[in-house]
């Protein structure tokens, strides 16, 4: 018996048989999941929504009643009305430029010993391994090395319970996300690149100064970027190191003797500000959250900017 | 004229030599300087955890027996590590309950649904849910999660604080890890996959339930792990919101304030001044803190374990 197809039976009986092969049928089965699936996603996004409208909306007494007080001035758990982050965002930049000057360096370093060094020695392999683990410590370890370490033992340099304690208990937290992203970044730099450098007669030295990091710039600078919006948003390490949460009064002194002294940085004074009582710190408490999500929102859009900008296909 | 080529013809200046054998030096020191890291976070906590070990199982005191009985109250000498344990697992519980499905929806929407245009606009909007400080999350904590959800939800519930409020918001936070590291999993799996599965006339919805989630199963639970870890080393989330700030007795109810191991973490930190002498409040910490190491750590390992995996199938 022959085989009979729309095209061996011809007619009307073809076109129906066409049709009920080819017609869009009506599945609920998968328009439920996809509308689980998109209400999931969609969730997410309000979330997110629901907070910043939140944040301003709490937010707005402050910024109507005293914003410049606010924004300069300093930190106080016990008068909302004389409280304000002036202290704060100073000291959280000084968090930062730390960072920058003690992990980046050492990220950085240490991602071009691994990718351009090391190749898959035991040693490479268990720095790797180790990177990884110590990406996922919490936080708060971060904040326990930096209390005995750079606190305690090392009080002679750092001065104790100082600026410089915090900012080195964060360059560790952030020392093995800038290792990760600068070595996927050095990964992504073509072997041509470097064999070109080589083959004219350049020590390794020399390639890796004059081709490979000039290349690899880009995605390290959004790798770095990204981590130091982490530091610059993360509370418990310098919390445990030993920020001000209370009173900070920065007399008249000068610069170097207020580093050495009691500091303060933007999560610090957020989670200061939330622990008391009362609409007034309610209020103050969304203020600050909302001047520490922009301070990192535009460090994030400066990082998603970058990789943008100097996105490169070899 | 012949000329004669000499060993100092093909070797380079003594200087340039220098540099390259001093940057291979320096790049292999910020190496070991991620290991010592490692090295001094271990020794800090083991040391001091044995010690605190060591210094309860005196005559001074009232034995090992305190860590296992009445509750966490540390300034009197009374250290229930279930107390915190039982907490974090309250507060971890609520927080997949919440971040489990939502950061799955949001990958195997955005993996195997959502147009390619669509994707590229909310993939970076959940980037920034990602960059939100967790102190922000703290605050909505208190200030909305609490009074607007839980307290109209639950009747019975405490209307300043509760482990529930505490474990929806590290939950959000939760979203965006368990969402990227997913989503990679997924797009892992090859596309001849799918296209097998669509050639046997399968939906996308059976393809995808039947074949891609399947095949990605393990990098899938490696972000249910890495998750997990995660909200169980988030610290000012419940520092902020679940209350019980000096101690407290075993809870069992998530409508009430409780006691977390990093909140108790962050509150023996937090007043570190005043704890002095005798007292053995301050070094519980690194007790807990070494727990906590130890637990992450386990999970962190395995969870790269699984992700590694996927990456050898494919």
């Amino acid at each position: 018996m022959a085989l009979s197809t729309p095209a061996t039976m011809g007619g009307a009986a073809a076109r129906d048989l066409t049709a009920a092969l080819t017609r869009r049928k009506f599945d609920l089965r998968s328009k439920v999941v996809e509308f689980v699936l998109v209400s999931a996603m969609a969730l997410a996004l309000l979330i997110l929504l629901t907070l910043i409208v939140d944040l301003v909306y709490r937010s707005a007494s402050v910024w109507s009643d005293r914003p410049w007080d606010f924004l300069t001035g300093n930190l106080n758990s016990q008068n909302a009305a004389a409280a304000g982050v002036g202290q704060a965002i100073r000291g959280t930049l000084i968090l930062c430029v730390i960072v920058v000057v003690v992990a980046f360096p050492l990220g950085i370093a240490c991602a071009v010993y691994l990718e351009e060094y090391a190749g898959n020695s035991r040693f490479a392999r268990l720095t790797q391994t180790n990177v990884r683990n110590l990406a996922g410590v919490p936080s708060i370890v971060y904040g326990l090395l930096g209390l005995a370490i750079f606190v305690q033992a090392l009080s002679g340099v750092t001065g104790g319970r100082t600026v410089f304690s915090g900012g080195l208990a964060l360059s560790a937290l952030v020392l093995p996300i800038v290792v990760i992203t600068a070595s996927e970044a050095l990964r992504a730099v073509p072997r041509s690149i470097r064999e070109g450098a080589l083959g004219v007669g350049a020590t390794q030295w020399e390639t890796i100064r004059s081709h490979v990091l000039p290349s690899a710039t880009p995605g390290i600078l959004t790798g770095t970027v990204l981590s130091l919006a982490r530091a610059a948003g993360e509370a418990a390490p310098i919390l445990l190191v030993g920020a001000a949460t209370g009173l900070l009064r920065t007399g008249d002194q000068g610069i170097w003797q207020q580093l050495r002294g009691p500091f303060t940085g933007l999560p610090v004074s957020i989670f200061s500000y939330a622990r008391q009582p009362g609409q007034d710190f309610r209020s103050l408490t969304a203020a600050a959250s909302l001047v520490l999500l922009v301070l990192v929102l535009m460090m994030n859009g400066v990082s998603i900017w970058l990789r943008n900008r100097y996105e490169r296909k070899w | 004229m012949s000329t004669t080529i000499t060993e100092s013809d093909l070797t380079t200046a003594p200087k340039r030599r220098h540099a390259d054998t001093g940057a291979r030096w320096a790049f292999r020191a910020a190496a070991v300087s991620t290991l010592a890291i490692t090295v001094l976070i271990i020794l800090t906590l083991a040391v001091d955890a044995w010690d605190f070990l060591v210094k309860l199982g005196d005559d001074e005191h009232d034995g090992l027996t305190v860590l296992w009985d009445l509750g966490w109250f540390p300034r009197r000498g009374l250290f229930d590590i279930a107390t915190l344990v039982l907490g974090t697992l309250i507060v971890t519980g609520i927080a997949m309950i919440v971040a489990a499905p939502l950061g799955l929806g949001v990958a195997v929407y955005l993996a195997e649904y959502a147009p390619a245009r669509f994707r590229k606009i909310v993939k970076p909007v959940i980037e920034v849910l990602a960059g939100v400080p967790s102190v922000v999350l703290g605050y909505f904590a208190i200030a909305f999660i609490n009074p607007e959800i839980i307290t109209r939800v639950f009747s019975g519930a405490n209307q300043a604080f509760t482990l529930a409020a505490a474990g929806i918001a590290v939950g959000i936070l939760t979203i965006p890890i368990i969402a990227s590291v997913a989503e990679d999993a997924l797009r892992a799996v090859p596309m001849s996959l799918r296209e097998a599965s669509y050639g046997l006339g399968a939906e996308r919805l059976q393809s995808t339930f039947r074949v891609v989630l399947p095949a990605a199963i393990s990098g899938i639970v490696a972000a249910l792990i890495l998750g997990i870890s995660r909200a169980i080393g988030e610290t000012m989330v419940v520092a902020i919101a679940a209350g019980a700030v000096g101690g407290g007795l075993r809870s069992y109810d998530p409508l009430q304030p409780g006691q977390t191991m990093t909140a108790a973490m962050a509150a023996l930190g937090f007043g570190s001044d005043q704890v002095a002498g005798d007292n053995l409040a301050f070094q519980s910490l690194y007790f807990v803190g070494l727990l906590l190491f130890v637990i992450t750590l386990l999970l962190n390992v395995a969870s790269g374990w699984l992700v590694n995996r996927v990456r050898e199938v494919y």
